[in-house]
């Protein structure tokens, strides 16, 4: 059983506190402790590269994530699609262990103590923090679609939210599709994980079948009154490369599933398809919303937008898709990187006693692929205001693409290369 | 428009030399909200296509800023991006690049 060893942490602490002051620390940070990290995503990642990047090694951080390598969620699409494929979207942790020092350990957390600052895992028994940070992501409401409430029959209706073996067992069910079949997704009613990424996954499923399967068809099935996110770019994008191909249902919420026969339970309709791709309703992920902070509707975490700390429980930091949003804020990898660095400033701050940044600012960017090629966009800059203690979006500022373009299916990829090197390189 | 942009450059630099955080963190924090795309310290990955902003001249980032926004300069993202900053902000962020090797 793996013990974590509070002394080697202290010892290693106070090194690298020596090396920093030899290097001549220029902010003077004083910041010093253990912190936890709980999730190695978009928001998990960068809160530990930053944290130690920051305080100059000062401050001991620990990763726990349950699987042995970061695979992405943007990007993923185009995986489904067929046009990249999963060494693509998959890096090693390597380098948050060896360049920046995070202690990176395979594991489940089944649970956390805030009065006595520990969390349990399944395999490593109980660790200490002097803060703790959740990034669990988003778990499925499996309970909201009766029939997918087995672990067999979510391994034959996929979601393929959550980029991983259910990318490519999507994949495998699009591939093995007759020319002629149906493809549905199901879209859960707002606020869910990434609001425009369904409606890319419909293009790239289409201009799969346009080229290989021509007599088939994507069904979108929207639980929401309309297009989430980049409506008119989207539109244009089904009718002028899909017409036909693709066909968008409002108002269409899956209530349930018959996973024997592919068929998809609407309030007053049924909806069969050859491959079913069903994206259940999701909350905060069970660490962070079974372990007594406060939750909005019952699924998000509620936070406060100047440290990313949870209102009710000091010390324990929630970031990314767990998190209830800020006025126009998506959920988003993007959205949970910014919140990383939000998060890291401030524990930074709190660890050294002093005033926490009162005005923090965070953006996003979000591309999507309408083909292998033509990418559009939604950006948004959002800062703090003292007024709601929100961090509100800035009027005037942020928008979308003008059309669709290749210029911008490059810039995708480049974002993609660089988050991902701000998150684990 | 030119007198205009350089007016706007004017001020930003202005706001950005009288500007006295009272955190010293804050123009690394507020240039961290571009490393997703432009690098960790402004330091994009190589082959990427796009720029580093490390090193550059705190001048020439307002300038390409206050192009952005006036809309001289033609940009797919970064005019609807930088007009989500304050000058102030902007001044931060140039002076936190320019310092970065």
């Amino acid at each position: 059983m793996f013990q974590m060893k509070r002394r080697d942490f202290l010892k290693v602490g106070a090194a690298a506190g020596a090396m920093a002051s030899m290097y001549g620390c220029a902010v003077g940070n004083k910041a010093g402790g253990h912190v936890v990290v709980v999730g190695g995503g978009f928001g998990g990642a960068t809160v530990a590269k930053y944290l130690r990047m920051w305080s100059e090694g000062a401050v001991q951080v620990t990763l726990i994530e349950r699987n042995p390598t970061f695979i992405s969620c943007p990007i993923s699409n185009l995986v489904i699609g067929g046009v990249k494929d999963m060494a693509d979207i998959t890096i090693s942790y390597e380098n948050l262990k060896n360049h920046w020092g995070v202690r990176v350990i395979q594991d489940e957390v089944t649970g956390l103590d805030a009065v006595k600052h520990t969390i349990k895992l399944a395999k490593g028994g109980d660790m200490s923090y002097d803060r703790l940070v959740l990034s669990p992501g988003v778990d499925f409401m499996f309970d909201q679609v009766p029939g997918l409430n087995n672990a067999d029959a979510q391994s034959k209706v996929l979601h393929a939210w959550k980029a991983g073996p259910q990318t490519v067992a999507l994949r495998q069910q699009l591939e093995a599709m007759k020319d002629g079949g149906v493809y549905a997704i199901s879209i859960p009613k707002a606020p869910y994980r990434c609001p425009p990424g369904p409606y890319e996954r419909a293009c790239l499923v289409a201009n799969y079948l346009k080229k290989h399967k021509p007599k088939s068809k994507v069904v979108i099935l929207d639980a929401n009154e309309d297009v989430q996110s980049k409506k008119p770019l989207f539109t244009k994008a089904w009718n002028d490369l899909y017409k036909g191909l693709i066909e968008y249902r409002n108002n269409s919420e899956v209530k349930d599933v018959e996973v024997a026969s592919n068929t998809a339970i609407l309030e007053f309709d049924k909806f069969k398809a050859d491959v079913l791709n069903v994206i259940p309703p999701h909350q905060a992920g069970s660490i962070a919303a079974k372990s007594g902070l406060k939750l909005v509707n019952n699924r998000w975490v509620d936070i406060n937008w100047q440290s990313m700390e949870s209102t009710n429980t000091p010390g324990i930091h929630v970031l990314g898709d767990a998190v209830f949003p800020a006025p126009t804020m998506p959920k988003s990898g993007h959205m949970a990187n910014q919140h990383g660095k939000l998060a890291a400033a401030a524990i930074l701050n709190l660890l050294a006693g002093q005033e926490i940044n009162p005005t923090p600012v965070v953006m996003n960017t979000c591309y999507s692929f309408v083909d292998e090629k033509n990418v559009i966009h939604v950006a948004s800059v959002h800062q703090y205001d003292e007024k709601t203690k929100l961090v509100q979006p800035v009027k005037g500022a942020g928008g979308v693409s003008v059309a669709r373009n290749e210029l911008e299916g490059k810039v995708a990829m480049a974002w993609a290369k660089n988050i991902w090197a701000d998150m684990l390189a | 428009m030119k007198v205009f942009t350089s007016t706007f450059v004017a001020a930003l630099l202005l706001a950005a030399g009288t500007a006295h955080a009272a955190d010293p963190n804050l123009g690394r924090n507020l240039a961290a909200t571009c490393a997703n795309c432009h690098g960790t310290n402004g330091k994009a990955v190589k082959g990427s296509g796009i720029d580093s902003l490390a090193g550059e001249s705190k001048e020439k980032l307002l300038q390409k800023l206050a192009d952005f926004r006036s809309g001289d300069k033609p940009a797919s993202i970064m005019h609807q991006i930088a007009k989500g900053y304050t000058n102030e902000q902007l001044g931060l962020i140039a002076e936190y690049f320019a310092a970065q090797k």
